[in-house]
């Protein structure tokens, strides 16, 4: 069988190098306070400790299950979220700690949810992959991979549906972007003008395939295949949180006030595996290329560089900020150890909303069918 | 009292739920302009317009969960899968989103959908057309299902869905759209977990859902009519949440059952009533519970062969007849 045009290997958009410098001048950025430059410096480092921290419990095994780390990702969940507004939600896959602690839930309640507790968000019932908080408008936290694309079409259809000026933020990985309901939901999108922007965190790799043997897509990327679509799409520099809540800004502008959905394909990377699990993860990936990223593309790293040059921080408030986050991470570690796990009864709790509200239950019947 | 069609009865229902709340939206393939696939929503689209009644494109899984993305925000969708067969294809929406999300986030969302549509076969549309997915709905926490086998039955749990904020997955039959029956006028619910005695007597109990519930009452005038036995005809109207009770006071009082389902044997809706009926009733049995599902193979095409492949009359009379 010969090999057709489209089995050409397609290597990952290179994008250009960051300059901070030059795009805090970018009209997304031009505005921002010292103050609100240096809390997302803030969120990203707190995120990576938090992160680094649940790695240690699951090695220490309070953790069970999976955990997929969001290191090296952090600007993407800080950048975005620092774009909501009051009518925009947001959903994620499994690689969800970072977007939950950029809308604001807590450390403690995260790190009680890892551990299983009933003072988790999720009561200990979600774990990792299914954090969730209506009241930031954050809608998981979700395991099957594309799974929840369908579900920021309906985030989008809602707001239009209820006459609400806003969007949906829905992030998926470059894994994801060949299932099928994927396909079905930017049909949608573009089809209905629904205000959803999908937001491919591309770290190269799904699981431990990479991008050049899972995805054929035009020259432009893995967002070009919009174009399939009528939709508009953008690549974006993930190791710049300028470049992203510019490049984003744009796509949400459009969604909240031409109801449009757009594609955005942010180029990112994770130091750690597709999950803790991942055993693989050196292999399928070389020490060069971990290192590289490590060393010249880290978005925290160039992101603290550009606030020391240009004054905004000092070595020491560098260092406040890094110990002040780890402090917040041992706490809710401790304060996970030290919650108690749900009481059995809990098991069947939280299935229906009408079992959960008796006074207003209008079913008869039996619902839970254990002897 | 008026007698209109299961299919009036449904689309009475819906009228009035979207009369009565303004988030209610009906979406599905064909529903608005080619006034449904069955004529289930005709006039629909002309009386309420194209923001409440929404035509689908052929995607299930994209069209079903945007509608449970979009009542996370309270909007209440009623969607339309033009026969139960194609809940498949939107399987992981339906299964993974819909029935779990309330869990896994620890209680704070709910998924107020209602998905509805036609689950039978014996029309010759062959394997992949004809399925009755109940009975996998039933064994997933966080669903609730309902079979309706008359219109008054159709109207009052249509609208008991719609109004219900867990996810309600309604199996109608295009072999009962045209049946009539008697519906009142004024406005009334049938809660969920209620059955129903289609008909009285005490000699032998037929239970059964949806279509078969017709089969059995065929049955239970041939009983009578030919042998002098008078069955009480079972229906169960709804699977998920499930009335016990009124399944286990008709064993009770007649001393033998037949289940009757077009579910294929395997974990069908019956095995949980026999169980049921088992455990809670042991000493009222004076024989084993019998059982006809549908045979067990895909469903067959030959027309005359598929209409022995479901549920009729003369097997359950046999049945019953076996244990008298």
């Amino acid at each position: 069988m010969s090999q057709s045009k489209s089995t050409k290997k397609s290597s990952r958009q290179k994008p250009e190098k960051a300059d901070l410098g030059k795009e805090a001048k970018l009209p997304a950025n031009a505005e921002l306070t010292n103050e609100q430059a240096i809390s997302f410096y803030r969120d990203m480092v707190r995120i990576r400790r938090f992160e680094e921290r649940s790695l240690r419990a699951y090695q220490q095994g309070r953790i069970a299950g999976f955990l997929h780390l969001y290191i090296g990702q952090e600007s993407i969940a800080v950048g975005c979220v620092s774009l909501m507004e009051e009518n925009d939600h947001i959903i994620t896959a499994y690689r969800d700690h970072g977007h939950a602690l950029a809308v604001g839930m807590s450390m403690d309640e995260c790190m009680a949810e890892l551990y299983g507790k009933e003072t988790g968000c999720s009561k200990g019932k979600g774990g990792s992959m299914h954090y969730f908080d209506p009241s930031k408008r954050y809608w998981g936290g979700h395991g099957i991979v594309g799974g929840q694309t369908p579900l920021g079409a309906g985030l989008a259809y809602g707001l239009k549906y209820q006459n609400k000026k806003g969007c949906a933020l829905c992030f998926l990985g470059d894994g994801a972007i060949n299932q099928g309901a994927f396909h079905e939901s930017l049909n949608l999108a573009a089809l209905w003008d629904l205000p959803v922007v999908y937001i491919i965190e591309n770290n190269g790799y799904s699981m431990g395939t990479s991008q050049e043997r899972s995805s054929v897509h035009p020259e432009g990327g893995l967002a070009a295949r919009a174009d399939g679509y009528n939709m508009n799409w953008a690549n974006i520099n993930g190791e710049s949180l300028f470049s992203i809540r510019e490049g984003v800004k744009k796509a949400m502008d459009l969604a909240r006030e031409e109801s449009k959905p757009s594609l955005l394909e942010i180029h990112t990377y994770r130091y750690q595996g597709h999950s803790i699990a991942d055993a693989n993860h050196k292999k399928y990936r070389t020490k060069e290329e971990i290192d590289d990223y490590r060393k010249n593309h880290d978005p925290v790293v160039l992101y603290r560089n550009y606030l020391l040059d240009s004054g905004l921080l000092s070595d020491e408030s560098v260092k406040e900020i890094d110990l002040a986050a780890k402090a917040e991470a041992e706490e809710s570690a401790k304060f996970a150890e030290s919650s108690p796990f749900p009481p059995e009864a809990d098991i069947v709790k939280d299935v229906y909303w009408e079992e959960d509200n008796p006074d207003q239950k209008l079913s008869e019947g039996r619902i839970f069918f254990n002897d | 009292m008026p007698e209109i069609s299961y299919r009036q009865a449904l689309k009475e229902a819906m009228i009035e739920e979207i009369e009565r709340d303004e988030n209610v939206v009906i979406i599905g393939e064909e529903v608005a302009q080619y006034n449904g696939a069955y004529k289930v929503t005709e006039g629909l689209l002309e009386k309420f317009g194209p923001k409440r009644i929404v035509d689908a494109p052929i995607s299930e899984a994209g069209f079903i969960g945007m509608g449970i993305g979009a009542s996370m925000l309270g909007v209440r969708p009623v969607m339309e899968l033009m026969f139960w067969s194609f809940a498949y294809v939107a399987w992981d929406q339906m299964i993974n989103n819909a029935a779990n999300v309330r869990y896994m986030s620890g209680g704070k969302i709910n998924v107020p959908i209602v998905i509805r549509g036609p689950a039978n076969g014996g029309t010759g549309v062959g394997a992949t057309h004809s399925h009755t997915p109940e009975n996998f709905i039933a064994n997933t926490p966080g669903l609730k299902v309902v079979c309706p086998s008359t219109p008054y039955d159709a109207k009052g749990l249509l609208k008991t869905a719609i109004r219900d904020n867990d996810p309600v997955y309604v199996m109608e039959s295009t072999l009962l759209y045209n049946h009539v029956g008697e519906v009142p006028e004024e406005g009334y619910v049938i809660p969920m977990g209620k059955a129903d005695v289609k008909r009285e007597g005490s000699d032998i109990s037929l239970i059964a859902h949806g279509p078969s519930v017709i089969v059995c009452l065929e049955a239970a005038d041939i009983l009578k009519s030919e042998h002098g036995i008078e069955a009480e005809v079972v229906d169960l109207r709804s699977i998920r949440p499930l009335d016990e009770q009124t399944i286990i006071d008709s064993v009770k009082k007649t001393n033998r059952a037949v289940l009757v389902e077009e579910n294929k044997p395997f974990c069908g809706v019956d095995a949980q009533i026999a169980y049921t009926i088992q455990n809670q009733a042991f000493d009222y049995l004076d024989a084993p519970i019998q059982r006809i599902s549908a045979l067990d193979a895909p469903a067959i095409y030959s027309p005359p062969l598929e209409k022995r492949q479901l549920p009729k009359a003369d097997t359950v009379v046999k049945k019953a007849l076996d244990i008298l």
